[in-house]
């Protein structure tokens, strides 16, 4: 077998600083020689093999008996791997929990191997997530290609980015795509190379084509909140589409678009409720086993699957959806140019929910903040007015508990995310429709309450949306506002903890910047907060493990260069690989 | 015996062993891999798989042998057995694993004994014919010569 030498671009989300090596590897003129397998198997036999055929492919191979430490390696070694091959059945842990934790926490590309060819145990790993089946015995062949996996995978990230709303225009990215950029400008001048930009180019085109024809709702705030007032009203058992559409009254809105959202919104709820994975329409695959570590993340956990894709997210929704803290790492490993960073950064869902990796595709982000407002009507913990509130101001009263874990969270995590989030008299508990400024929005979910009793509504960027006005003067009747004031990060009054300090600094300096430049890594912790169930569940061991997976990510200047291999780690159940 | 010689008793070897089915196409994706850098591929992933079906072998008469069998034991060292089998191009082998499995799966313990003895033989001639076929590759080596590439169809 021979590898080709034809140079070859990978076409990644534009960076004119391409620092990190694993970049230079995937563009590199030898690609996909280098890619960097983490191969798993108990059968030694089978291993070896593997691993030699892997070899045989050029691929920097590490080989694996065991899953746990594998998950291990891929922990320590946040941006060690391209492509995981796992077994299906293994001793100590089942393959597909393996690709839960792998899609959740590193969101590689894994492959399924077995040499079981049952339809079942093929549509569970399509189900759980795997970006490809092979049945054993493998043959060179098949491994030969794996490599498409990490490149689509990336694509998708791509596209993703450019869908939600990126400022990339045609021309722009097809030029990117055609890799002027410095990491790929070097080769491929080779046919394999322009062939595959135009199949790409097509791709991209068909898929913007289809969103064009398709213009999606986006869910804001308002829109939920009537939605939930809608149901309220009738009652959850016969809410059914066609009423709600009809009671909402909106222009515009189709019976399948509420449709479509109020099944979201009963996911989330069974989901908060703890409900069986079977009964959920979707198959989210890490929710099942991880139900119980995730239901407390109800926020980011419930919707993700459910959520429409985030081709339709416009700025508000990212607003919102980063105000609630639900970040699909999807967006976050979105690269893109300058003009998408506060895309970027509303695409931070990392630790926002209690550093557990939030599995959400960055499609869903238009729907989070309905998951949040509708947890919001949920809480009953929470003083829950018949209007919804913003889920998360309501969730924050239960965050009192989860407090230690913000504090322990969050000193890691305001290192790392700069975020705006210090200023309690910013945009304050805008926890809704902030248009780019989503950091900013968060940030005031977090510290809402302060403010809001101050009363403080400016929207100092002028993207904060309105509608979170209404919804923090909400929050700021809430019974237990104080409640929520005390367990929440208070950067108006100088964060209690030295941790906040941080994370408050950072928040000013990035108001005061105003651009929203909100690197993508700089999330605000403070949506620790918003999971209220978060607590129960090994949160900590989560949260370092997610922590320390971003410990590469969201540096200062880290902006949005390709170092966004950083990003890959953030854990993000995407089905598209 | 000189080396063409040698090549040619191991090629009419190794082509008996496709026609009767011991192996399959899989063993010539693992003679592919051996090559300079690797040169024992071959032999290593062979003496491997022996040591590790001595082992399954062991694990699954002992689980046979139970009062109350764990078919699901079974069947997990068979699936594996299945496996490498397959893996290394065992054709034999792995098609009795397969009707193992199914028998597991109806709980049959007779039927599972039976079976276990089928794979135990399967095992062995092959192991066997492995044995013959690598000994023969080091004496071709140890002269000199190198060992011809088969390619499926011959």
């Amino acid at each position: 077998m021979e590898l080709t030498n034809d140079k070859f671009s990978i076409p990644t989300p534009a960076s004119t600083s391409t620092s990190s090596s694993r970049l230079a590897d995937l563009v590199s003129d030898q690609f996909p020689a280098g890619l960097r397998v983490l191969v798993v198997d108990d059968d030694p036999t089978c291993l070896m093999i593997l691993e030699r055929m892997l070899r045989f492919c050029l691929y920097q191979v590490t080989k694996c008996k065991r899953a746990e430490v594998a998950l291990s390696l891929l922990r320590e070694n946040k941006n060690g791997f391209d492509i995981v091959l796992s077994d299906v059945h293994m001793p100590d842990m089942d393959g597909f929990k393996l690709l839960e934790h792998i899609g959740l926490e590193m969101d590689l590309p894994v492959i399924m191997m077995s040499a079981d060819d049952g339809k079942n145990v093929v549509m569970k790993g399509v189900k759980h997530g795997a970006c490809d089946y092979l049945i054993k015995p493998v043959r060179i062949e098949a491994l030969k290609n794996i490599w498409q996996h990490v490149v689509r995978k990336r694509k998708n990230q791509w596209k993703d980015l450019k869908q939600s709303g990126g400022g990339l225009d045609e021309g722009d990215r097809q030029q990117k795509v055609s890799g002027d950029v410095d990491y790929s400008s070097s080769a491929n001048e080779g046919k394999s190379s322009r062939k595959r930009r135009d199949e790409e180019d097509e791709a991209d085109e068909r898929d913007d084509c289809s969103t064009m024809k398709k213009p999606r709702v986006v869910w804001s705030i308002e829109l939920h909140q009537q939605f939930m007032a809608v149901v309220n009203q009738v009652g959850l058992d016969k809410a059914v589409p066609k009423k709600i559409m009809e009671m909402m009254n909106v222009p515009g809105l189709t019976r399948e678009n509420v449709a479509s959202h109020l099944q979201k919104y009963r996911l989330y709820l069974r989901r908060l409720s703890g409900v069986s994975q079977q009964q959920s329409n979707l198959n989210n695959p890490f929710m099942s086993p991880q139900e119980s570590i995730f239901a407390s993340t109800s926020i980011n956990g419930i919707d993700l699957q459910t959520l429409s894709p985030a081709g339709q997210l416009s700025n508000p929704s990212l607003a919102k959806l980063q105000a609630a803290g639900l970040f699909s790492s999807e967006n976050l490993k979105l690269r893109f140019g300058e003009g998408q960073l506060q895309h970027m950064s509303s695409n931070k869902p990392m630790n926002f929910l209690h550093g557990i990796p939030t599995n959400m595709e960055p499609k869903q982000f238009a729907n989070l903040h309905q998951s949040i407002q509708s947890f919001g009507s949920t809480n009953t913990r929470v003083n829950a007015s018949a209007t919804p509130r913003s889920p998360w101001l309501m969730q924050m009263a239960h965050s009192q508990p989860r407090r230690q874990m913000l504090n322990e969270n969050t000193n890691s995590q305001a290192t790392r995310f700069p975020s705006s989030l210090g200023q309690p008299t910013g945009p304050i508990g805008v926890s809704n429709g902030f248009v780019g400024n989503v950091i900013a929005d968060t940030r005031n979910i977090t510290y809402p309450y302060n403010s809001v009793a101050q009363g403080n509504f400016d929207a100092s960027p002028s993207n904060l949306g309105h509608c979170g006005f209404s919804s923090i003067q909400h929050a700021g009747q809430n019974r237990d506002a104080s409640l929520i004031g005390k367990s929440l990060i208070n950067t108006g009054d100088g964060m209690s903890q030295g941790n906040l300090q941080n994370v408050g600094q950072h928040l000013n300096t990035l108001l005061v910047d105003n651009s929203l430049r909100v690197k993508s890594e700089r999330i605000p912790n403070p949506s620790f907060e918003i999971n209220p169930f978060s607590e129960q569940f090994g949160q900590e061991d989560l949260m370092s493990a997610f922590l320390n997976q971003h410990q590469g990510v969201g540096h200062v200047g880290n902006e949005f260069d390709l170092d966004g291999y950083s990003l890959d780690n953030i854990p993000v159940y995407n089905r598209s690989c | 015996m000189d080396v063409g010689q040698m090549r040619r008793q191991w090629m009419d070897y190794i082509k008996s062993m496709f026609e009767e089915r011991f192996l399959d196409g899989q063993f010539l994706q693992l003679q592919q891999l051996q090559d300079e850098n690797n040169p024992e591929f071959v032999f290593e992933v062979v003496s491997l798989f022996f040591d590790d079906s001595e082992r399954i072998l062991k694990d699954l008469s002992f689980a046979l042998e139970q009062q109350s069998v764990d078919f699901k034991k079974v069947d997990a060292h068979v699936h594996q057995f299945k496996g490498s089998s397959a893996s290394i191009g065992a054709q034999g082998v792995k098609n009795a694993c397969i009707a193992f499995r199914n028998f597991c799966e109806e709980q049959n313990i007779d039927a599972c004994r039976r079976c276990l003895l089928q794979v135990k033989q399967e095992y062995f001639v092959v192991k066997n014919k492995l044995e013959t076929l690598l000994r023969l590759e080091q004496q071709i080596v140890a002269a000199g010569g190198s060992i011809p590439i088969m390619e499926l169809g011959f």
